[in-house]
């Protein structure tokens, strides 16, 4: 499993716009990535506190880089500045 | 086990001992999140105790996975579950029943298609579920035991798993 899996690991909720618009981002750099759905409620959120340190999603994990982030816009302007056209 | 006859369930074509099982690719649950994932992905990693079970909540998906937990599953076997439930329910289910194995989502039952183990529930309109059902597959997905329901209800024959287990 671990051979073939994308580098970028994406945790989402279901509907969640942030995480959308992560999706939308990944999606306009023709990014592969892996998702992650967790549930609604913070406290059922372990694996992403445990990943990130804090339990809010979006968050991602990019092997590429080693980089783990949280907060949609911080992600989004991670994912353009490295992997955008002027990276 | 009751003194009338229970409900026969039809002749079926699945995948029998030495067949190759139908690969497939769902949300995979565990007990912190789910994401998509095929069976293979799991074979590759060694041998996959496949269990065709009820939608959570109704009481065969909970004695599988007690009987399962209580017998024991090697360690080397990776048992996963196959129902129609939302990876909501299989994950609340994986958290209050204490069961120790991950959980496929398969809401349309279209993998039960795939193996002819489709069950259209009576008195539920439009619900398909998969018909219990119980794969030890080996590395190469091969069919190395199989046990079907014949009759509904209907559980697994758990010392002939258990010899299945032994024998891989």
């Amino acid at each position: 499993m671990a051979d073939e899996q994308p580098a970028i690991t994406l945790y989402r909720l279901q509907a969640c716009p942030y995480c959308e618009r992560v999706v939308r981002t990944l999606d306009d750099q023709g990014l592969a990535y892996q998702s992650r759905f967790v549930e609604p409620m913070h406290s059922d959120r372990n694996v992403v506190k445990r990943v990130s340190g804090k339990r809010s999603v979006p968050a991602i994990v990019d092997d590429n880089t080693g980089v783990t982030m949280s907060e949609s816009a911080n992600i989004v302007e991670y994912l353009e500045n490295t992997y955008g056209e002027g990276a | 086990m009751v003194d009338f006859d229970v409900v026969d369930l039809p002749d079926h074509d699945a995948p029998a001992t030495g067949d190759t099982a139908p690969d497939f690719t769902r949300p995979l649950v565990n007990d912190e999140f789910w994401a998509d994932a095929s069976l293979s992905d799991l074979t590759d990693d060694g041998p996959v105790l496949l269990v065709f079970h009820t939608m959570a909540g109704a009481f065969p998906a909970t004695y599988v996975w007690n009987e399962l937990r209580d017998r024991g599953v090697p360690a080397d076997v990776q048992a996963v579950g196959v129902s129609i439930s939302s990876p909501y329910e299989h994950k609340a289910f994986l958290e209050e029943r204490d069961v120790d194995a991950r959980l496929f989502s398969d809401p349309a039952a279209d993998v039960a298609a795939d193996y002819d183990l489709e069950h259209d529930l009576d008195g539920m309109a439009g619900v398909t579920e998969h018909r219990p059902a119980v794969f030890l597959l080996d590395e190469e997905r091969t069919v190395q035991y199989r046990w079907v329901a014949d009759e509904w209800p209907d559980f697994p024959d758990y010392e002939e798993l258990a010899d299945a287990l032994a024998g891989l």
